[in-house]
């Protein structure tokens, strides 16, 4: 299955990741309207200092601690995506607190959690971080 | 003969059949519940009661379950006696069941000490099963004045749950400070403020002497009138079947690295089991949701002859109260590292090099960083200790430890 990796060496800290995810999730079709003057909340996060940039967002983990640990069963995993299912949860973030790459966290309302599904169940089809990044520092690829 | 049978409807349970599953597509699975339920998430109950989800949502699984993982499930009986010999379970309704592989996940029980008087008291309840909430729903309303015996996670997400629908709340505990278990005493301290600032009373070190019908006397001899009494003292491991069949029981039933019994071809795991707990470095009762389903699905692939351990079980927790997140996980053990800003608490354990436990109180993103460095047991030496302690962080680790995690695919 194709995942999200990250080359850190090209990140450039540019976070324009972070602008496309919160426009691709924001089921807005402008992108202005969608983000001018708000506080944005993405599902993938620039981490870094003067040297250091990296992008992290949700690792689909094969044995995935917060699928498994998820009090209600908001959180499945279909075809090796791990799906939450805002319906069902209920904000108890027992899956922020699983997460070993920090990659799912409390949603715009902080009342449910939210997390990366790659882009497959809004409208872009395919990672809107990835498509926006100018230098490859993150890829949607297969890896053995 | 079944291949395997599963007592418990549980997280403890689901997760064995899940595990059950990933090998064995078809081998048949009875699943005995005392509960006439569909499965459901316990800890939703609160939330139930609260509005935050219902009856359909809190459901554990999707409605096709059982059908899709071949289940045949029994809700509603009771099983009396498991004989190891014949490898058979019995059941009240007198249903005589074989297994190949058994699992018992019979969770626990809520503990009601004697109090004098207690048999007076007419409206009193418990608040762990599905049937707990619905009883104390239909109860209670706009005039009800609740009395909470516990303050511990049963009994405050109980007040929480009812706090809009009830007239007032107190709470009264044994112990000098509300969450004890999860909590230390600066974190326990500002939880308790803020409960009070909602409108929760509390009488701390404090204990019912006595109780009337709708009213009950203190040690210190404050009387408080009543109409509603919730009794969350404490939970009792419900491990009778598996003590009378002969297995290893210490608090809990004992289990393995592979949550075996003592017993051949008999598991255990949840809130009745007592495994092994990476920073007590000794055998425990964990008995949280997520540990549940880690030992029945652990327990579920071993039964199904796949290889497994899970030998990384720590104290977890998650909760909210009234949208205030705490999150702590790990033994309170060791020197400490605390900030506190406004709202926002944070206390880092650390000792021999690795971090033992945290308390997170308000600004909770990424704890889980924090958690995998304790669960790992990673050295502080290998990460940049003053960077993870200011926020968890990626960047606090090296650049191969990050490329491990970030451009590999997690193992």
């Amino acid at each position: 299955m194709k995942r999200v990796f990250v080359n850190e060496k090209w990140c450039l800290g540019c976070h324009l990741c972070e602008y496309n995810c919160a426009f691709a999730n924001s089921g807005v079709d402008d992108m202005v309207k969608a983000l001018k003057g708000k506080q944005i909340n993405p599902r993938i996060q620039v981490e870094g200092d003067n040297n250091i940039n990296f992008a992290v967002s949700c690792r689909h983990c094969a044995e995935p601690l917060c699928v498994k640990g998820c009090i209600t069963g908001a959180l499945s995993v279909k075809d090796g995506v791990i799906n939450l299912d805002s319906e069902k949860c209920v904000g108890c973030f027992t899956c922020v607190v699983s997460c070993p790459y920090g990659a799912i966290m409390p949603g715009d309302n902080g009342k449910v959690a939210q997390k990366c599904e790659l882009c497959l169940n809004n409208s872009c089809g395919e990672p809107a971080c990835v498509t926006g990044c100018p230098n490859n520092a993150i890829v949607y690829e297969e890896r053995g | 003969m079944s291949e395997y049978v599963i007592i418990g409807n549980s997280a403890a349970a689901i997760g064995t059949v899940e595990g059950i599953r990933r090998k064995d597509k078809d081998g048949e699975i009875v699943l005995i519940s005392n509960e006439p339920h569909f499965t459901y998430s316990r800890p939703l109950i609160s939330y139930l009661l609260w509005g935050k989800t219902d009856l359909q949502r809190m459901k554990y699984r999707s409605d096709d379950f059982y059908d899709k993982n071949k289940v045949t499930a029994l809700l509603g009986e009771t099983v009396v006696k498991i004989d190891k010999n014949e490898k058979t379970v019995k059941t009240q309704s007198g249903k005589v069941i074989n297994y190949n592989k058994l699992m018992v996940a019979t969770g626990s029980r809520p503990f009601v000490p004697p109090m004098k008087g207690l048999e007076k008291v007419k409206n009193k309840f418990s608040f762990m099963t599905l049937d707990d909430a619905l009883s104390l729903e239909k109860a209670i309303d706009k005039s009800s004045r609740v009395l909470i015996i516990g303050a511990g996670l049963i009994g405050l997400k109980c007040a929480e749950g009812i706090f809009d629908k009830v007239a007032s709340i107190s709470v009264v505990d044994l112990a000098d400070r509300i969450l004890p278990s999860i909590l230390d005493e600066n974190a326990s301290g500002i939880m308790q403020e803020y409960l009070e600032k909602k409108g929760i009373t509390f009488y701390l070190n404090n204990s019912a002497k006595e109780f009337e019908e709708s009213s009950a006397v203190l040690n210190d001899s404050t009387k408080i009138d009543f109409d509603i009494l919730v009794v969350a003292v404490g939970v009792r491991p419900n491990t009778e079947l598996l003590k009378e069949a002969g297995a290893e029981v210490d608090r809990g039933v004992i289990i393995d690295e592979k949550c075996a019994t003592s017993l051949d071809d008999i598991y255990c795991a949840g809130d009745c089991s007592q495994g092994f707990d990476l920073t007590q470095n000794d055998k425990r009762i964990l008995a949280l949701l997520p540990n549940a389903y880690m030992q029945g699905n652990c327990a579920g692939k071993n039964m199904a002859g796949e290889a497994a351990e899970y030998n990384v079980c720590i104290h977890m927790n998650a909760m909210g109260m009234f949208g205030y997140h705490i999150v702590s996980a790990g033994s309170y053990d060791g020197e400490s590292y605390t900030v506190r800003d406004g709202e926002n608490y944070k206390r880092l354990f650390y000792k021999d090099n690795v971090l033992k436990g945290f308390i997170i109180m308000g600004d909770i993103r990424r704890a889980g960083i924090y958690t995998d460095l304790i669960r790992k047991q990673t050295p502080l030496s290998e990460i940049d200790f003053e960077l993870i302690k200011e926020k968890p962080q990626l960047l606090a680790f090296s650049k191969s430890a990050r490329e491990n995690k970030l451009a590999k695919i997690e193992r």
